[in-house]
């Protein structure tokens, strides 16, 4: 037996590593030290950084022991005698946590960099952490927290904050505040579903269809179930309850059974528990499988014609959406210019550094739980309980931390089947995907193909736009309806078009899902149409700025689907900040002219602008929900209790901040608690960028409810008129006495009255698309400008500037608020140069995270958030969404810049250097 | 079904050639593992019995220099390559490859033997140790020999020595003399795999005029190995650079490099253009190039 001898944490450590075994499993599995996280197991994301010898190394793919002899430090190690490390310190500080899963691995990353140089300047930071993905991607957040920890290293002085400033000294809106969250996710006792262990839990695997069109004919897991430490195998068959789920449509079955369909290569077909990991995979071998395969549809466009095979019963399309508004054919008799352009963009993958993980729970008295770090905690309630045939009240989600989500973690993943194993086994039972898997598996981006046609007066007045859009939803409907219909709405871009015609086609094919991704199809009309509207621009001689301001959604105009704007519209304001910070970059009027650089005669530079609005909420005539509790308790503090989910966007953080305001007591009394079906009541879906408004609200009435009660109850006992009664930081004023809220409790309770109060908040109504209504509630706008390098010998495009201008009503919580600004930035640039999730007939090339780039810190531009607040009078405190808005104008900025600097306009995504660089050569041929 | 069944940690050449007999041909070396690691967890390569790791023999991590020669360790790191100021001296090109790949954490482990070892028509270490003039020092458990790099390689992942049966000890390569310099160059894919497009390392000796006395040109993936382009070269000698020269160096690298299309990383009308790109910049001096 080998054995491994090694200090950790500068602890002695003397374990015998079994075959194969790599250091990640020993720090995890046997020594408990859960910071350390697994976010590929491929080398590729840096989650896993470990210190050995005071080097950076990935413990993920690093055998056991390799380590002999060595002093390994993880997170939990870094701080000293309870004393944070400077970069804990200022991670914290700066708002450089987000979801934190990738934290740990930023800090031991940084913490090496630091060890051998503490004055390492922004470029070294970006360089030596390349390969330490973070997918909220706030890498100019991180790379100042990292300096302001290397200054105190050298200096000795404490940790210097950020520069930021809050938005007022008297109110807790608007203030610079650490996450409450922040130091669990720095210092390593975060725990995310992986990291939690319960006795006697059993390790599951699925096994998925691996093709991507076929009928199951024959499925023998015999001898699967004799494998020594199996201990349930499940088949369709075995599903005591309805054996399909869906966030909207019930299409996707849980198990595939015999004689039934294979949609998509990860279709699962049978569920193995067994004593460990390692066995489970084994037995998911020893799984014998025979399919009659079917032809395979991966394009929406044949998907639609007469003679494509049907991959749902009804057919292959989800659904016809559609848009009009005027007349189109008048519309574009009217115009000066007519111009029509096709686009496409690919799949694109959420890519959350956690892939995903539930672990089942039976309870004694029958119910089960389920621990999962999801988005809609009570749409998993729902669909477990289905499945299992179980009454909603026998399951309990329960939310943990979850490590980026992105819309992708709205769906079932592992849920059900975990539950499913769990039940027939009655133990617990773990179901973590590995990355390969979370490829497969969960709904991603809908590749898009979009025909826009534009017509305008010749001073670049918009007359009519007529749009196309085939969505591919992949194999199951997911929120493929919605998504595409906000593609469809969106599709004329945040302007005034008079008349407009929009057919949209959500169509079913045998790829993976396609659901809800950040931007929610507003990404891919955004693209095309500014695009088009760049070209519309050129074409009648006007400034791109100009033929924004002019067509500008504002106060008093209608939208594309009729709607009246009639407050918090800031896009002007956004494109006129976008601009003067233009101008004071490049120093003259000529805005948008190529560049060149001195000595570089390879390189051309240019500014490229686009804008963008996004709804907030779900809109549509679905009524929006969401439920809060707020809580007073005889210490003083606080509880704020909604199922929300908290996916490193901040949300914690802004209810901690709507509660403490709205009841006035100081932040650090009011704690937040998420997503547990039991204890938290629901606060709907997170997605649509709606839950600092929908959540916000319900928290805020929540609380001035309770703060009404303790008004009540002390004007009675002290007889003064309810309105006296002053409340400041935590204590009642009244009549010159100052009561602490804690002892109000006690008096509330003494009259038999409880110091909480349960809040269910209604958004206004909306009306359904068709209707001309009020479509959406509120909607968030945006203008952002790119300045990008082209090197037109290599094709290469690098993204050297982002000013990014966001109406978002109010600010609540401005370090939340620059991560979401910074994350949606990138992301749009990853969704512009790098980002391609490739397929082959159906089948995976994008298969590990190796094939799927995102951009890293070297793809990390200067970001410029400027934030312009236009208040929405329902919101809370006038906020609106913010989640996805950051990301949309992001891509067309980028590729319009493009177009400016070298003359090439770019139709489809991502931006393909090899054929750009063949194209500018016969540009340049030409010319 | 485990990955591996023995993790073994020689201390010197001769212990873990014994322990590659022993292991019978399944066993295998190790340095990094970066490479063979995941290749054995993605199925590209079989489980094996033993992994003899070389990282801890001293010999096989000494930088040195000894006459006119550097001595570089096959246990190196690519970090440690970076960081290594003869190196930095002599072998630019090297040091800007090894800079390139993978990231700080895995340069810290990553070795310019496994590199060369792995055997890719692209790999950076490679390409850069050819341009060199390198030869690699071979151990066995009877003989120990000096390949030169050109001669290492014999097709895609196969090496011509035996990593079950055979240790790479160490590269050696002339120091750079008066008039000498080297360059590394790669252009990546932004999407897909990071693998690349295509790179080229040279060494150059000019004369005081100008003109280029002698140069060794590398390049991939321009075929199933790393390849020297020794008609380039030729074309070049004893001319100075202009446009003539090149147009006509340009035309000798695109006969004797057999560029393809791979689909999801390049096609080879692109890789084409870039050969005649990167030449120029070799001698064009371009300025400093964003990675990523
Ligand atoms: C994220 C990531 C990025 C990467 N980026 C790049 C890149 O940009 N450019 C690039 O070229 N490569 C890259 N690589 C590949 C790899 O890291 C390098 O090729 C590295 O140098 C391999 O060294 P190693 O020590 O890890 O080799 P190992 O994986 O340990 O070994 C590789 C092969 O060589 C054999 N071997 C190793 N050492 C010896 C020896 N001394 N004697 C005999 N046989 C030996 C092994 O048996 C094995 O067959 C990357 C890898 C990863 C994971
Ligand atoms: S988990 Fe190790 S690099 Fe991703
Ligand atoms: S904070 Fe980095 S991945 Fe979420």
């Amino acid at each position: 037996m080998e054995t491994l001898k090694f200090n950790v944490n500068q602890r002695p450590i003397e374990i015998h590593p079994v075959p194969g075994e790599m250091l990640s499993a020993v720090l995890r599995d046997r020594l408990k030290l859960t910071g350390t996280k697994i976010g590929c197991d491929e080398l590729e994301c840096g989650s896993c950084t470990v210190l050995l010898d005071g080097e950076a190394v990935l413990s993920c793919v690093y055998p056991a022991r390799k380590a002999e002899g060595k002093q390994v430090v993880t997170i939990e190690g870094l701080a000293s005698n309870g004393t944070l490390h400077p970069l804990q310190d200022a991670f914290i500080q700066h708002g450089a946590v987000q979801c934190g899963f990738c934290i740990p691995g930023q800090i031991m990353t940084a913490a090496a960099l630091l060890g051998v140089q503490p004055t390492a300047d922004g470029d070294t930071i970006r360089a030596m952490l390349k390969d330490t993905l973070c997918r909220c991607a706030g890498y100019p957040t991180l790379v100042r927290a990292i300096q302001a920890a290397g200054e105190s290293i050298q200096s000795g002085a404490p940790v210097k904050g950020p520069a930021l400033r809050s938005a007022s000294s008297k109110s807790n809106i608007g203030r610079v505040v650490a996450r409450p969250d922040a130091l669990e996710k720095v210092n390593g006792e975060a725990l995310f579903t992986d990291d939690y262990v319960f006795p006697g839990m059993l390790h599951a695997r699925v096994l998925r269809a691996n093709t991507p069109h076929a009928v199951l004919v024959g499925l023998d897991v015999s001898k699967a179930m004799e494998l020594p430490g199996v201990i349930e195998v499940l088949i369709a068959d075995d599903i005591p309850g309805q054996n399909s789920h869906g966030i909207v449509i019930h299409d996707w079955p849980v198990l595939v059974g015999i004689g039934e369909k294979i949609r998509y290569i990860g279709d699962a077909l049978a569920l193995v528990a067994a004593e460990s990991r390692v066995i489970a995979t084994q037995a998911l071998e020893l799984i014998k499988v025979e399919f009659d395969r079917l032809p395979v549809i991966t394009d929406p466009v044949l998907a639609r014609e007469n003679d494509a095979i049907a991959i749902h019963e009804n057919g292959n399309l989800l659904k016809h959406i559609t848009v009009r508004k005027g007349d189109v054919t008048k519309g574009f008799a009217e115009a000066d210019v007519v111009l029509e352009g096709v686009f496409t963009t690919p799949m694109t993958e959420q890519a959350f550094m956690e892939p995903e993980c539930s672990i089942a729970k039976p309870t004694p008295e029958g119910r089960m739980e389920i621990y999962v770090g999801s988005q809609i905690p009570y749409a998993d309630r729902d669909q477990i309980a289905r499945t299992l045939g179980l009454k909603i009240e026998q399951v309990r989600v329960i939310g943990t931390l979850v490590g980026g989500g992105f819309g992708g973690k709205e769906d079932i993943a592992g849920q059900i089947h975990a539950a499913l194993l769990a039940q027939r086994t009655n133990r617990p039972v773990k179901l973590l995907f590995d990355r390969n898997e979370s490829l497969v598996v969960h709904p991603k981006r809908h590749p898009t193909q979009i025909r826009v046609r534009l017509g305008a007066k010749s001073d670049g007045l918009l007359v009519a736009a007529e749009t196309e859009l085939y969505g591919d939803t992949g194999a199951y409907a997911s929120l493929g309806e919605k998504v595409m219909t906000r593609a469809t709405t969106h599709s004329s871009g945040p302007y005034i078009v008079p008349h407009v015609s929009v057919d949209c086609y959500a169509m079913y094919t045998n790829n993976p899902p396609a659901g809800a991704f950040r931007g929610f199809g507003v990404t891919q009309s955004a693209f095309a149409i500014e695009s088009l509207l760049d070209m519309l621009a050129e074409n009648l001689g006007i400034d791109p700025i100009e033929i924004r301001m002019k067509n500008a959604l504002r106060v008093g105009a209608e939208t594309n689907t009729g709607q009246l704007l009639t407050e918090s519209v800031g896009l002007i304001e956004c494109i006129q900040k976008v601009k003067s910070q233009i101008q004071e970059k490049v120093g003259h009027d000529d805005l948008f002219a190529a560049r060149r650089v001195d000595g570089l005669p390879n390189l051309r530079r240019a500014w490229g602008i686009a804008a963008a609005y996004k709804n907030t909420g779900l809109g549509g005539g679905a009524p929006d929900k969401s439920i809060a509790e707020v809580e007073l308790y005889a210490d003083g503090s606080v509880e704020v209790r909604t199922s929300a989910a908290e996916i490193g966007q901040g949300l914690n953080a802004v209810l901690q901040i709507i509660a403490s305001e709205a009841l006035s007591v100081p932040m650090e009394n009011v704690r937040v608690l998420l997503s547990d079906t039991d204890l938290t009541p629901d606060g709907g879906p997170t997605t649509a960028s709606r839950q600092t408004y929908m959540a916000g609200n319900a928290v805020m009435y929540a609380a001035k409810i309770v703060q009404q009660a303790m008004a009540t109850s002390l004007a009675e006992k002290y007889d003064v008129p309810p309105k006296e009664i002053k409340f400041v930081e935590g204590l009642a004023h009244v009549n010159g006495h100052a009561i602490a809220y804690g002892d109000v409790v006690g008096l509330l309770r003494a009259e038999g009255r409880q110091a909480k109060a349960t809040y269910e908040y209604l958004a206004p109504e909306t009306q359904p698309l068709g209707t001309g209504g009020d479509m959406h509630f509120a909607y968030s706008f945006a203008a952002q400008a790119a300045e990008v390098e082209v090197d037109i010998e290599t094709g290469q495009v690098y993204v050297l500037n982002i000013i990014a201008a966001t109406d978002v009503g109010r600010v609540i919580n401005p370090l939340g608020l620059l991560g979401q600004v910074e994350g949606g930035v990138m992301m749009g640039i990853g969704n512009a140069l790098t980002e391609e999730f490739i397929l082959e007939e159906g089948l995976l090339f994008s298969d590990r995270l190796a094939r799927y780039r995102m951009p890293s810190f070297l793809d990390t531009p200067a970001i410029t958030s400027i934030i312009v607040e236009h208040p929405t009078h329902d919101g809370p405190f006038g906020a609106k969404g913010v989640g996805e808005i950051s990301s949309i104008p992001t891509t067309p900025a980028i590729t319009n810049a493009i177009y400016y600097a070298c003359g090439i306009r770019i139709r489809h995504l991502p931006v393909d250097q090899d054929w750009l660089a063949l194209e500018i050569l016969k540009k340049l041929e030409t010319e | 079904m485990n990955y591996w069944d023995q993790y073994l940690l020689p201390n010197s050449i001769d212990e873990a050639l014994g322990m590659l007999h022993e292991g019978k041909g399944s066993a295998k070396v190790i340095a990094g593992g970066t490479d063979l690691l995941l290749d054995i967890l993605q199925s590209r390569h079989p489980a094996v019995d033993a992994l003899i790791d070389i990282t801890r023999i001293p010999e096989m991590q000494v930088v040195e220099r000894a006459y006119d020669r550097i001595y570089v360790g096959g246990g190196t790191t690519h970090n440690d390559i970076v960081a290594n100021p003869l190196l930095q001296q002599n072998a630019h090109c090297l040091v800007e490859a090894s800079s390139l790949i993978g990231g700080n954490q895995v340069r810290n482990v990553a070795t310019i033997g496994g590199n060369v070892a792995h055997a890719l028509p692209a790999g950076d270490g490679s390409i850069a140790l050819l341009a060199l003039d390198a030869e690699a020092e071979i151990a066995s458990r009877t003989s120990r020999r000096w390949i030169a790099l050109e001669d290492l390689f014999l097709g895609p992942r196969k090496p011509a020595f035996e990593p079950s049966k055979e240790i790479l000890v160490r590269f050696r390569f002339p120091v750079l003399k008066a008039g000498e310099s080297t360059m590394f160059q790669r252009v990546m894919r932004p999407q897909g795999v990071a693998i690349a497009i295509l790179n080229m390392a040279t060494w150059t000796r000019k004369s005081v005029e100008g003109i280029i006395e002698d140069i060794r040109i590398a390049i991939g993936p321009a075929g199933p190995k790393p390849l020297r382009a020794r008609k380039t070269e030729q074309s070049l000698r004893g001319k100075a650079v202009n446009e003539g020269t090149l147009s006509e160096a340009v035309e000798a690298l695109l006969e004797e490099t057999r560029l393809r299309t791979s689909p999801h990383r390049a096609t080879r009308a692109y890789r084409k253009h870039l050969l005649s790109v990167l030449l120029g910049r070799q001698f064009g001096n371009i300025g400093p190039q964003r990675g990523r």
